[in-house]
């Protein structure tokens, strides 16, 4: 790891400030970027931690509208009681990400920030139509996501939280990477009062997206019987050592049931 | 350069060290508790698991002063004086090690699982909750089998031991 300065943010405005300096980046989990720094994929001159952040933890769920801190990690995404009840496969989500080590250290809001095309979390809030709130504004799911490890966030601006209205049925299925834990494939689907979404992650060239075929085949019908003839084109799909394109259209499908039928039990 | 202040193993300690040094290296070569190894260097194999304020964590994947202000427990940590921690009797007892080398963090990783299933823990369970911690010697049957005995033993009277060590 080449040498970087640490700073502790005490606050939200005081990260924001702090990140002006130099090439600064924001440090949450670190379980991505700790990583990326070993090997020297990414060499920022300064760290802002800001996992310690109060204003940024924690889980509320006011009716059917659920609020997660950027800084909450997935250990606690995966275990809150309440957010077990108003939305149980997002807390199914979280616990099927990396290991119970890196659970306990990685956070929702870095997760989205970094968007990795194999990461479970823009998946889920894709398919949730969730709101990205950040120091400066609110930003709809749909705009957030814009490529492979890119988003619409503007240099120092800061994810702050996560909202969503719980939907009536959603579940979450991940075909893992054995060795890495990311998804091959993962398919988020959700039925709310604005519909049936779909979204997948782990397969597009250009990161998350949302299958129109799945969302198409769903709308009458939410049930895997719907899904009977679904064909998912490998047009636009990965290929690498892991899967190729065909093998990812065929597995988005394959997860795809797998996730509706979870959403139906 | 940080100064970094932790309460490791119930002492005290501070030194100062370069920003980059990573908890795990500030363990061993500052603190000298070299219980605690560096296997994959990747986050995967669990080798340097400790404890940071209770929760189990990868010490080769966090800054030294990432941890500072934090209360942290290595394997240097778990025993009592001269009497060993249930989980390490356990280890020791099912032969829960071939080379050794991935055993701390075996350990530590589960004292945590323990601690997070007091109503106990079954083969399944305990199977899944090592998906991050590598044994190559692949010696996971005996693992399992101990930590399956450590779980029974600290769920019939010693709660308290397993909530002290997590």
């Amino acid at each position: 790891m080449y040498s970087v300065n640490y700073h502790r943010a005490s606050s939200v405005a005081d990260a924001a400030r702090l990140l002006k300096n130099g090439d600064a980046k924001l440090l949450s989990g670190g379980m991505t970027l700790i990583p990326a720094m070993k090997t020297r994929l990414a060499a920022p001159s300064d760290l802002v931690d800001v996992s310690r952040l109060k204003d940024l933890q924690g889980i509320k769920v006011s009716g059917k509208t659920v609020t997660i801190g950027a800084a909450t990690t997935h250990y606690d995404v995966s275990t809150d009681e309440k957010l077990k009840k108003a939305c149980p496969a997002l807390a199914h989500m979280a616990s099927l990400i990396g290991d119970p080590a890196v659970r306990y250290k990685g956070t929702i809001g870095g997760s989205i920030a970094n968007n990795d095309p194999a990461a479970d979390y823009p998946a889920a809030l894709l398919a949730l139509g969730a709101t990205i709130v950040t120091n400066k504004r609110e930003i709809a799911a749909d705009k957030f996501f814009k490529g492979l490890f890119d988003t619409a966030l503007k240099d120092s601006e800061i994810v702050t939280a996560v909202s969503f209205t719980a939907p009536a049925k959603a579940a979450y299925q991940k075909f893992r990477n054995p060795a890495s834990r990311y998804a091959i494939v993962g398919v988020f689907v959700t039925k709310g009062k604005d519909g049936v979404r779909a979204a997948v992650t782990g397969a597009g060239e250009d990161g998350v997206f949302r299958s129109k075929e799945i969302e198409a085949a769903l709308a009458k019908n939410f049930d895997v019987a719907a899904l009977g003839g679904l064909k998912v084109p490998a047009k636009g799909l990965m290929s690498d050592i892991h899967a190729s394109a065909d093998y990812r259209a065929n597995l988005i499908a394959v997860m795809a049931k797998r996730a509706v039928a979870a959403a139906n039990a | 350069m940080s100064d970094v202040s932790l309460t490791v193993n119930g002492k005290r300690v501070s030194g100062s060290t370069e920003d980059r040094t990573l908890l795990v290296h500030f363990l061993r070569e500052h603190l000298g508790l070299t219980g605690t190894h560096v296997g994959c260097d990747t986050s995967q194999c669990g080798a340097c698991v400790v404890h940071v304020d209770g929760r189990a964590v990868k010490s080769c994947t966090m800054l030294a002063v990432q941890a500072s202000g934090s209360t942290i427990v290595t394997i240097e940590g778990l025993a009592d004086g001269a009497e060993l921690h249930p989980v390490q009797a356990a280890f020791k007892e099912h032969h829960g090690l071939q080379c050794g080398f991935c055993t701390p963090g075996m350990i530590m990783a589960a004292t945590d699982m323990i601690a997070r299933h007091p109503q106990g823990l079954d083969e399944a369970t305990v199977r899944a909750e090592l998906d991050g911690n590598i044994c190559r010697c692949t010696g996971y049957h005996n693992i399992v089998k101990a930590i399956l005995a450590a779980s029974k033993t600290m769920s019939k009277g010693a709660k308290g031991k397993a909530k002290q060590a997590a």
